[in-house]
C-alpha cells in the first residue's frame, strides 16, 4: 500500500503525438458482450517505437484497430475514452475528417501480408493507388513513386517487379510491399500489428531492422502488437503489456526484461526457454487465458497470479507508479521485482 | 478439349446407334416404314459398317457440315440455318436479362446483407429456381399473356416485344443463380483482410467496394455467364416450344415430340459443340481475370 | 474494505493469500490450453481453486453436427421443409390416406371439369380425377429423385475419392470422363438418350439421370479428398499404419460428408425438376406411369383455357422442388462453420 497511484496522465506534460486514455471497446455477438479492451491509456512521440505486447485475446489488436477506426461495427463498439491526435479527439470526430487522417497520417499494416493484399491487383497499381487517390497523381506518376517507394523498402528488381501481383513475391517481400504502402504519403506514425508473425526468423529480423531504419529517417512514431517478447528487443524503446483488455505494466524495455513488476509480465519472461534451462522444466504461467466474456472480477489476473491476495477478487488495481516512468498495475509489485525476472524456488 | 469434343460425341452417337435393338426402328420412331425405305437407310446411315467405322463416317460427315437429314430428306444444317436468328435474338435477350438484373440484385443482396432487400432477393431467388422452366412458361404465359395481356401468347413478330416474355421466361432461373452467387462471393470478399487493409488504406467505402470487392466478387460470375450458354440452349427447347417459336430449340421440340431422332441428334450435337466452345472460352476468360491463374 | 463475506462468516483477511501452495512452480507441468478449456482436474486443490476462480468451467467439446442440429431446430425454414418433405414422402409411400379414389379410373364425361367440393383439382383432359392423379404422381417423383441421388452420390463419392486421393492416371481418366459428361447440358443429353430409348420406365429415366449428374457430386467428392490428402493429422495416421482403405473412410469421408449432404438434398430437387421437365418434353416417363410432367405435358393445349390443369400439378412440383433446395439451404447454413455467427 505504499505505492504511489499514477498521475493522471498529460495534465502537465507536453502534448504527445498520439493520447491514448480510457479506451474501451466491447463486441455484442449473440451470445453476450465480449470485453475485449477495458480502459488502457498510453502515449506515443515522435521517433519512439512503443511495443504493445500480449496473448491473443488480450485485445492488442482490437485496440489498434479502434485507434485507426476501422472495428467492424457492429459488433464492436467503442464505449468509452479519447484517442487524440495531435491534440485532436478522433474518436468526436467525423468519418470524413478521420478518413483524412487514416492512411495517410496513421498507417497500419497486418500480420498476413498475403491475404492483406489484393490479390488480382499489381503490388504497383495497389502502392500507387494511396497516390491516385489522395494526391490525384496520374497513373503514370503513381508508379514511379510506386518503384521509388519498394526501391526504399529494400525490394529487388523494383522497376522490373512493379507490375507483378503478391503471390509471386516471396513472405518477407510481400511484407515490405505493405510497409511501403503504409509509408507512401509519410505518416506520422505507423501501427504495425505482428508483422513478424507469419515469417521465418531470419526475415523477421531484416523486417524489424527494416522498419527501425525507416523510423529514423522519418521519425514517425511506431507502434508493435506483438506476442513475441524476443523480436521487438531491439526496436522498441517502452513496452506496455497487456492482459485481458488491459494495460498491466509499462516501462522502458529493459527494466521490464530485467525485473518485471507484474506478475503476469514477470511469468511471461519466466516462461521464455532459455539455453542454460537445459534439462529443467518449462515454467508456463497456471491456468488459462480469461473468456472475454466473463472477466475475472477484481485484477483480471488473480485466479492464475502467484502473489493474489484476498482483495485481488475485489479490488480492480489502478497503475502504480513503481520507479522512474515504469507503472504497474499490482499493488505487490515490490514484492514482484524483489522476486526477480525468474522466480526462483 | 480434344477428347472431351470425341468423348461428348461418340456417346451421343453410341446411345442412338449402338445400342441393342433396331437403330432404324430407333430413329424412326413409331412410324411404320416400308422395307424398301428401311434398307435405303441403312445404307444410308452406314449401319452395315462396324461401329468405329461408323462412327468415323459420322464424323466425317460432321467436318463436312453434314449434320444429318430429316425424313422428308431436308438438310438438317439448313434447318438450323434457318431458324438461327431467332434462337440468337431469344438467346441474347434473355442473357442481357439475367446479367443485367442478376448482378443488380446480387450487388444489392452482398451489400446489405441480413437487411430487408437481402431477404427478399434470397427468398425470392430460391423460389425461382425451385420452378421448373415448363411451368414457369405456361403460368407467365397465362397470367401475363392470357389474363393480363401484355404481351403475345405465343409465336414471335417483328420487333422485341414478343421476345420479351420467352427472354424473361428463359432467363430466369439463371438470373436467381447469378445473384445468388454475386451476393455470396461479395460477402465473401467483404470479410476479407485486403478489404481491411483498403479501409486502413483511407479510401472511400464505395472505393473499398466498387473497385476492390466487386473485381473479386464477379469472376465467378462471369464464368457462369459463360458457361450459362449451354443451359440457355436447354431452356430454350422448352422455352421456344412452349411459346411456339421458330427457333432452334423450337427445332429440338417439335423433332422430339414427332419421334425424328435425326434432327434431334444432329441439332443437339451443334448445340453440344457450341457449349463446349463457350467452356473453353471461359477458362481462357478465367485466367484474364484472375491473375493467381495465370502465373501458375 | 466492504464485507465479502456474508453475515455470520468470519471477513476474510484481505491480505491472505489466495493461492498458497502456488508460489512454488516445481509440481506444474505443462498444461498451458486454449483460452476457454480449464486446467486438467486434479486432485491438488488449489488448482481446482485456480481453475474455478479463474471462471472456467468444464465444457462439452461442442461438436460439429450437434451444433448443427441445434441450430436447425431453430431455423424455420428447415421446419417448414422438413414437414413439406414429410408430408410429400407420406404421400409417396402411401398416397391413399390422401385420396380414395382411383387416379386411372377416367370417365370422359368429366373431361376438363374445374374444381369443386369433392374433386379438389378438377379433372383431366381424360376425364380422371386430377388430385388423385396428383397424389400418386408424387410417387414416382419422389423415388427417382431419391434413387438417383442416392446411386449417382455412391458413385459419386466412389470415383471422387479415387480420382482425389489417389491421383495420377486414376484422376486423370475419372476426371476426363466427368469432363465428357459436363460437356452435355442435361436437358439437351436427357432429349437424346431417352429419345433413342423405346421403352422408357422408371429404371431407364433413372439411369439416363444418374449418367448425366454423378460428375458434379464427383467433383465435389474429389476436391475435398485432395484438401483432406495433404492435411498433417492424415500423414500423421498414416505413418502409424493406417491403410488407404482406413484412411478414406476414417478422415476423408467424413469431412465430405457435409458438402455431400448439402449438395446431394438440392440435388433431389433438381432432379425431381429435371425428371418433370423430361417427361413434359414426352422423352422421360410414359403413360401409363403418373408423373406430374406427364399430367402438364398432356394438358399442353389446353393449358391456357383450364389453368387449373397446369397450377394443380404445377404447385406440387414447386412445392417438392422448393422443399428440397430449402432444407439444403437450411442444412448448408447449419453446417459451414464460416457462415456462424
Amino acid at each position: 500500500m505504499d505505492q504511489r497511484r499514477a498521475p493522471d496522465e498529460g495534465r502537465d506534460e507536453p502534448a504527445h503525438l498520439l493520447e491514448v486514455e480510457d479506451l474501451a471497446v466491447e463486441f455484442r455477438t449473440a451470445y453476450g458482450k465480449v470485453y475485449a479492451v477495458n480502459g488502457i491509456t498510453y502515449t506515443l512521440d515522435e521517433r519512439e517505437t512503443l511495443a504493445i505486447l500480449g496473448e491473443s485475446g488480450s485485445g492488442k489488436s482490437v485496440s489498434a484497430q479502434a485507434i485507426m477506426g476501422i472495428l467492424d461495427t457492429p459488433p464492436g463498439f467503442i464505449t468509452r475514452g479519447s484517442i487524440r491526435y495531435q491534440g485532436v479527439d478522433l474518436l468526436q470526430v467525423g468519418e470524413s475528417e478521420r478518413r483524412q487522417v487514416r492512411g495517410q497520417k496513421i498507417a497500419m499494416i497486418f500480420q498476413d501480408a498475403l491475404s492483406a493484399l489484393n490479390p488480382v491487383f499489381s503490388v504497383g497499381w495497389q502502392i500507387g493507388e494511396m497516390y491516385r487517390v489522395h494526391r490525384g497523381a496520374s497513373r503514370v506518376d503513381a508508379t514511379k513513386k510506386a518503384i521509388e517507394l519498394m526501391e526504399r523498402v529494400r525490394i529487388p528488381s523494383a522497376r522490373e517487379r512493379v507490375g507483378d501481383y503478391p503471390h509471386q513475391f516471396s513472405g518477407g517481400m510481400r511484407q515490405r510491399v505493405m510497409i511501403a504502402m503504409a509509408l507512401s504519403l509519410d505518416p506520422d506514425i505507423l501501427i504495425a500489428d505482428e508483422p513478424t508473425t507469419a515469417l521465418d526468423v531470419t526475415v523477421q529480423a531484416q523486417i524489424m531492422e527494416l522498419l527501425a531504419d525507416l523510423q529514423r529517417e522519418t521519425s514517425m512514431g511506431l507502434i508493435l502488437i506483438t506476442h513475441d517478447l524476443g523480436v521487438v528487443a531491439d526496436v522498441a524503446d517502452r513496452v506496455a503489456v497487456m492482459y485481458a483488455g488491459k494495460i498491466v505494466e509499462t516501462g522502458s524495455i529493459f527494466e521490464i526484461y530485467k525485473n518485471p513488476a507484474h506478475p503476469y509480465t514477470q511469468g511471461l519472461m519466466a516462461s521464455i526457454p532459455r539455453l542454460d534451462q537445459k534439462g529443467e522444466k518449462l515454467t508456463p504461467i497456471v491456468g488459462a487465458p480469461p473468456n472475454l466474456m466473463h472477466i475475472p472480477s477484481g485484477c483480471s489476473f488473480h485466479p492464475r497470479c502467484p502473489y493474489a491476495r484476498q482483495r485481488c477478487t475485489t479490488d480492480v488495481p489502478p497503475l502504480y507508479e513503481v520507479g522512474d516512468g515504469r507503472r504497474s498495475a499490482c499493488p505487490y509489485s515490490q514484492e514482484v521485482m524483489q522476486t526477480g525476472p525468474t522466480r526462483r524456488r | 478439349m480434344i477428347p472431351v469434343f470425341f468423348g461428348a460425341t461418340f456417346i451421343i452417337f453410341a446411345m442412338v446407334f449402338a445400342i441393342p435393338g433396331d437403330p432404324i426402328r430407333a430413329l424412326s420412331g413409331d412410324r411404320p416404314m416400308a422395307p424398301g425405305t428401311v434398307a435405303a437407310l441403312r445404307d444410308a446411315y452406314n449401319l452395315n459398317d462396324p461401329l468405329p467405322v461408323q462412327y468415323g463416317k459420322y464424323l466425317v460427315g460432321l467436318t463436312q457440315g453434314d449434320f444429318g437429314q430429316t425424313f422428308n430428306g431436308r438438310e438438317v444444317t439448313e434447318i438450323m440455318a434457318e431458324r438461327l436468328p431467332v434462337t440468337i435474338k431469344l438467346s441474347l435477350m434473355a442473357f442481357a436479362f439475367e446479367s443485367i438484373l442478376g448482378i443488380l440484385a446480387g450487388i444489392l443482396a452482398g451489400l446489405r446483407r441480413g437487411a430487408y432487400l437481402d431477404s427478399l432477393v434470397l427468398v425470392s431467388t430460391t423460389f425461382v429456381v425451385s420452378i421448373p422452366i415448363f411451368v414457369l412458361g405456361f403460368l407467365s404465359q397465362y397470367v401475363l399473356g392470357v389474363e393480363l395481356r401484355w404481351f403475345p401468347v405465343a409465336g414471335i413478330q417483328d420487333g422485341l416485344h414478343s421476345y420479351v416474355l420467352p427472354a424473361m421466361v428463359l432467363g430466369s432461373v439463371s438470373l436467381a443463380y447469378i445473384a445468388r452467387l454475386l451476393r455470396t462471393s461479395l460477402v465473401e470478399n467483404l470479410g476479407s483482410d485486403y478489404v481491411r487493409t483498403a479501409t486502413a488504406k483511407g479510401l472511400k467505402r464505395t472505393r473499398v467496394v466498387g473497385r476492390h470487392t466487386l473485381r473479386n466478387s464477379l469472376i465467378p460470375v462471369i464464368t457462369f455467364l459463360g458457361v450459362d450458354l449451354g443451359g440457355l440452349m436447354g431452356g430454350a427447347i422448352i422455352t421456344e416450344g412452349i411459346f411456339n417459336i421458330p427457333g432452334i430449340g423450337g427445332a429440338v421440340f417439335d423433332a422430339t415430340k414427332s419421334q425424328e431422332n435425326t434432327v434431334v441428334v444432329g441439332i443437339v450435337t451443334a448445340l453440344v459443340l457450341v457449349f463446349m466452345f463457350a467452356n473453353l472460352v471461359v477458362d481462357l476468360l478465367y485466367a484474364v481475370l484472375d491473375p493467381r491463374i495465370r502465373y501458375e | 474494505m466492504s464485507d465479502i463475506g456474508s453475515g455470520g462468516r468470519p471477513r476474510p483477511d484481505p491480505e491472505e493469500r489466495l493461492h498458497p501452495t502456488a508460489t512454488s512452480l516445481e509440481e506444474e507441468s505443462v498444461e498451458e490450453q486454449g483460452p476457454g478449456i480449464t486446467a486438467e482436474a486434479r486432485p491438488d486443490p488449489s488448482r481446482v481453486v485456480v481453475a474455478a476462480a479463474a471462471g472456467e468451467l468444464p465444457q462439452r467439446q461442442a461438436s460439429l453436427w450437434s451444433d448443427a442440429w441445434r441450430q436447425l431446430r431453430k431455423s424455420p425454414l428447415f421446419v417448414i421443409s422438413a414437414v413439406l418433405i414429410v408430408i410429400f414422402s407420406v404421400m409417396a409411400v402411401a398416397p391413399q390416406l390422401f385420396t380414395s379414389i382411383d387416379p386411372r379410373f377416367c370417365d370422359l364425361s368429366h373431361s376438363v371439369e374445374p374444381p369443386s367440393a369433392k374433386h379438389w383439382f378438377g379433372y383431366d383432359i381424360q376425364g380422371c380425377d386430377y388430385f388423385a392423379r396428383a397424389v400418386y404422381g408424387a410417387r414416382i417423383s419422389i423415388t427417382i429423385g431419391l434413387l438417383v441421388v442416392a446411386v449417382s452420390g455412391t458413385i459419386a463419392i466412389a470415383l471422387g475419392s479415387i480420382a482425389g486421393f489417389y491421383g495420377g492416371l486414376f484422376d486423370a481418366v475419372i476426371a476426363r470422363f466427368a469432363d465428357i459428361v459436363f460437356a452435355i447440358p442435361t436437358v439437351l443429353g436427357g432429349i437424346v438418350l431417352l429419345a433413342s430409348l423405346g421403352d422408357r420406365g422408371l429404371f431407364q429415366v433413372s439411369a439416363v439421370l444418374v449418367l448425366l449428374g454423378w460428375p458434379t457430386m464427383m467433383r465435389l467428392m474429389r476436391s475435398t479428398a485432395l484438401s483432406i490428402k495433404e492435411m498433417d493429422y492424415v500423414q500423421a495416421a498414416r505413418s502409424l499404419g493406417a491403410n488407404d482403405l482406413r484412411i478414406m473412410r476414417a478422415h476423408i469421408l467424413p469431412n465430405a460428408i457435409a458438402p455431400v449432404l448439402v449438395y446431394g438434398t438440392i440435388s433431389v430437387g433438381i432432379t425431381i425438376s429435371a425428371e418433370a421437365a423430361l417427361s413434359f418434353l414426352g422423352v422421360g416417363l410414359q403413360l401409363p406411369a403418373i408423373s406430374w410432367g406427364l399430367q402438364i405435358s398432356d394438358a399442353e393445349t389446353r393449358v391456357l383455357l383450364s389453368p387449373h390443369l397446369l397450377l394443380f400439378p404445377g404447385a406440387f412440383l414447386i412445392l417438392v422442388v422448393l422443399s428440397f433446395i430449402l432444407m439444403g439451404d437450411a442444412l448448408r447454413d447449419a453446417l459451414d462453420p464460416k457462415l456462424r455467427r
